[in-house]
């Protein structure tokens, strides 16, 4: 058992435990989220994203010390993808966070996607809730190595970095779509490197191109509305008029890190000031309700089907030839409103 | 989607010495298995790998040394767990370990050592056999 106590008080094996607890969908772990929910919402949520290799380990170590010295508690979420074969996973991200292994004002989790696409893991978003209702201070979130599409991260964190090293070859054509769109602030990282200056050109250049460019009014009616909510990719939900920064850094030595934290601390500030805003304030909780919406009825919907079983029943009516699925799969979510 | 119990499995390389290809190869086979491996790679002192077992959740702790310094890091690692109430999580090595020191490692809560020449799939089966998700 894991007591509400403990965890308020950032008992470590009651954290960790927690998460295991949410990583693997006990339905424990649901109870203690909603005694935790009222504690929720103090912390400062970053999310951090890139491409491989682009040193987003690296720079968060570096932001773990410069919030330390700062005198915050620090809980991180490094999420590596799990082999689509096995279901196993090799949890690498610790390896350049080790400094801080015996900090007692940092906390450091690694999951593995199981499966779950958008850069992140599919318990991530309650994994963050639990930690920030634990009182810790910042809370860093380190997605996959990503793309282009894996931009879930932005649903959940207030300020984004999006992290990219130099001479990736053409590393603004590859993020242009998708990730581009969801940076606060950009972190041109590895910036001792040749092709630095041009990379924070590019970036300019495109954001330049990119602010002329309105969102059309959405005037598709409600089901495209849903449609939005539940599929994405979402609107972005952020203080008005933040106009994205580029900054240089070198996360080995810590260069830059300093205008890294200046660049963000100005985004919380600006993330604040959208919150007093009660329409900015109801649009994120509508989002935050219809992801966890989606993922209970998810859930109920695979407990009806696997777990008592109906999952045969079904088979056998399809092979009988006697009905389609669209009908049967119609059926069976009415039939959940009676569980 | 729903409940999905893993096996969790921190390999980790205490001391000193330098050659992680079989810590590496361990892991990528538990991987491969299906498991999920946390590696936090080399020049571990015990209390680094404790604070990470315990945060991590892990079912087991697999310590690989080809130091000569198993007889002290070993059971540093076990106490250490005890300590910080990781006492539950099951211990276990590989390396260059003789085998006049197994038993006495073996006493001193190390639950399985594998010595050099061990098959991965041995190594995979040993986890299946012994340790849950908990």
């Amino acid at each position: 058992m894991i007591s509400l106590d403990a965890l308020r008080a950032r008992e470590v094996r009651a954290c960790a435990r927690l998460m295991r607890w949410l990583d693997d969908g006990l339905p424990e772990a649901r109870v203690l989220l909603k005694q935790l929910y009222p504690h929720a919402g103090k912390a400062w949520l970053v999310g951090i994203t890139g491409n491989p290799g682009a040193g987003k380990s690296t720079l968060v170590d570096g932001l773990i010390q410069k919030f330390r010295t700062r005198g915050q508690t620090v809980a991180v979420v490094a999420v590596d993808p799990s082999s689509p074969f096995s279901r196993g996973a090799i949890l690498g991200d610790r390896i350049r966070m080790q400094q801080h292994a015996l900090d007692e004002g940092v906390f450091i989790r690694s999951f593995a996607t199981r499966g779950h696409l958008g850069g992140l893991a599919s318990t991530t978003a309650d994994v963050v809730h639990a930690l920030d209702a634990m009182g810790w201070d910042v809370i860093l979130v380190e997605t996959v190595g990503v793309g282009q599409d894996e931009v879930e991260i932005q649903n959940l964190a207030h300020t984004t970095l999006v992290v990219m090293a130099p001479g990736m070859g053409d590393e603004i054509q590859a993020i242009k779509a998708g990730i581009l769109e969801i940076a606060d602030v950009f972190v041109v990282n590895k910036a001792d490197r040749d092709g630095a200056d041009r990379t924070v050109r590019e970036l300019q250049m495109m954001l330049e191109l990119g602010s002329s460019v309105e969102e059309p009014e959405d005037g598709r009616g409600h089901e495209s509305q849903a449609r939005k909510d539940f599929a994405g990719p979402m609107r972005r939900l952020g203080p008005r008029g933040w106009r994205p920064r580029i900054v240089k850094t070198v996360g080995l030595t810590g260069e830059g890190l300093d205008g890294l934290v200046e660049a963000m601390l100005e985004h919380k500030k600006a993330y604040q000031e959208a919150m007093k805003d009660v329409d900015f304030k109801k649009a994120l909780l509508r989002r935050e309700f219809l992801e966890i919406f989606r993922r209970t009825l998810l859930q109920r919907g695979w407990s009806y089907l696997m777990h008592e079983d109906h999952i045969r029943e079904i088979v056998e009516e399809l092979f009988g030839g006697k009905t389609d699925p669209y009908t049967l799969a119609e059926q069976a979510v009415s039939a959940l409103g009676r569980l | 989607m729903t409940e999905q119990r893993k096996l969790r499995i921190l390999i980790a390389k205490p001391g000193l010495d330098g050659h992680d290809r079989g810590a590496k190869v361990v892991a990528r086979s538990l991987r491969d298995a299906g498991m999920e491996v946390i590696y936090t790679g080399l020049h571990q002192t015990p209390e680094m790998i404790v604070a990470t077992a315990i945060q991590e959740d892990v079912d087991a702790v697999g310590l690989s040394i080809m130091s000569g310094a198993h007889n002290v890091l070993m059971p540093a690692v076990v106490e250490g767990l005890r300590q910080k109430g990781g006492g539950d999580i099951v211990v276990f090595g590989g390396g260059i370990i003789p085998d006049d020191d197994i038993p006495r490692l073996r006493e001193q809560g190390v639950h399985q050592i594998f010595t050099p020449g061990t098959s991965t799939e041995n190594i995979v089966k040993w986890i299946r056999e012994n340790i849950k998700p908990r």
